[in-house]
């Protein structure tokens, strides 16, 4: 019957795919050497960057990173951690950055008192940073760096 | 309907007359024991009943004791997992009584006498479900606040010394921050370390707090 030569000839397909995979070491970035159908050991957890120092954003859009360790923050309907530091009456003591106008601002573009509620969870857009080298090598080009080639379109 | 035979005695008659020949006992002195021999026992009493009361003490004051109520197991211990003081790098832990009981002993009595209304707490139900102790957590977070602010946060400095404190070796936001309040005295520990161990309650209206 066609059905049975059918079957083998899958099965041994199939047989011969999982040989292939299994001998197969893929040396992609991120996961290393450990072959597709092997669960590779978890890579050490990297402390946070703590130095507490501004760093460049990438492009003027970019929600800054948060320069120092958050573990622990709470940041929920009851409290927000963040803004008892960052919020405009803390500056003061805290000589933290106040939290940018733009955030006061509702959907209607109205401007309100403080901190607008659609702006409150803050690592919905700012993140710590992580001590890591990265297992893939990022190739993005800021737009100063586009602007500044002597390319057609650029800014000479 | 029942009759109150006048001959026999009440109860309240019959106790008040146990207490006077007892009063007369006591008052009585020894004519079997000798001063030495009683002065030996009233010594030996003495010891036994202070290390009972330092040994019951020290029990209702390990973590197993406190957890040993549902409220506050299935509230603050839960919450307390999560955070550096149960678990972290260096393996110790900051149980409860480290951190809400005095170390020092008039400190601590004076505590374990005002931690009483808590025994009628408990037994009366005053948060024995997780909605009343969210409606309460608030009047209860500002009842330790206050504590710790009162005694300069002491159970605090019982392991973080302003003194041992190598501000070198944190980071510098945190250098500069304990440099400018810590270490001026112009603020105390728990004036910016709230929550660090358990859940903030809604801090509108709290300073420092949105």
């Amino acid at each position: 019957m066609i059905g049975k030569t059918a079957i083998f000839l899958l099965a041994a397909a199939i047989a011969a795919g999982t040989g292939t995979l299994a001998a197969q070491t893929l040396n992609s970035g991120l996961r290393g050497p450990t072959p597709l159908n092997d669960e590779g050991p978890a890579p050490p957890m990297t402390p946070m960057r703590n130095t507490a120092e501004k760093e460049v954003r990438n492009y003027p859009e970019q929600p800054p990173v948060i320069p120092h360790s958050i573990d622990g923050y709470q940041i929920d309907l009851n409290s927000n951690k963040c803004l008892s530091c960052h919020a405009r009456a803390r500056t003061a003591e805290s000589q933290a950055p106040m939290v940018s106008i733009t955030h006061f601002m509702d959907r209607e573009g109205q401007f309100l008192a403080s901190v607008s509620p659609r702006r409150f969870f803050c690592t919905e857009c700012h993140v710590p940073q992580n001590v890591a080298n990265p297992p893939v090598s990022n190739d993005f080009v800021d737009i100063d760096t586009m602007l500044s080639r002597a390319a057609p379109g650029g800014r000479r | 309907m029942t009759q109150v035979d006048p001959k026999k005695p009440g109860l309240v008659r019959k106790a008040w007359g146990f207490l006077l020949e007892l009063l007369d006992v006591l008052m009585r002195p020894s004519t079997v024991f000798g001063l030495g021999v009683l002065v030996f026992a009233g010594f030996v009493a003495g010891i036994i009943f202070w290390g009972g009361f330092n040994t019951a003490l020290e029990v209702t004051n390990t973590e197993k004791f406190c957890t040993s109520c549902h409220e506050m197991r299935d509230n603050v211990f839960a919450e307390l997992k999560s955070t550096i003081h149960f678990s972290n790098r260096s393996g110790v832990r900051a149980s409860c009584p480290d951190c809400h009981v005095p170390h020092n002993w008039t400190d601590k009595i004076a505590r374990k006498m005002q931690a009483s209304q808590e025994v009628w707490g408990k037994l009366f139900g005053y948060i024995d479900t997780r909605e009343k102790f969210q409606d309460k957590r608030l009047e209860l977070a500002l009842h330790e606040w206050a504590r710790f602010k009162a005694n300069d946060s002491l159970e605090c400095r019982n392991c973080h010394s302003a003194d041992s404190m190598d501000i070198t070796k944190q980071s510098p936001r945190a250098a500069v921050a304990h440099e400018r309040f810590l270490f001026t005295g112009e603020k105390t520990c728990i004036d910016c370390h709230k929550g660090i161990a358990h859940h903030l309650p809604d801090m509108r209206g709290v300073p420092g707090w949105q």
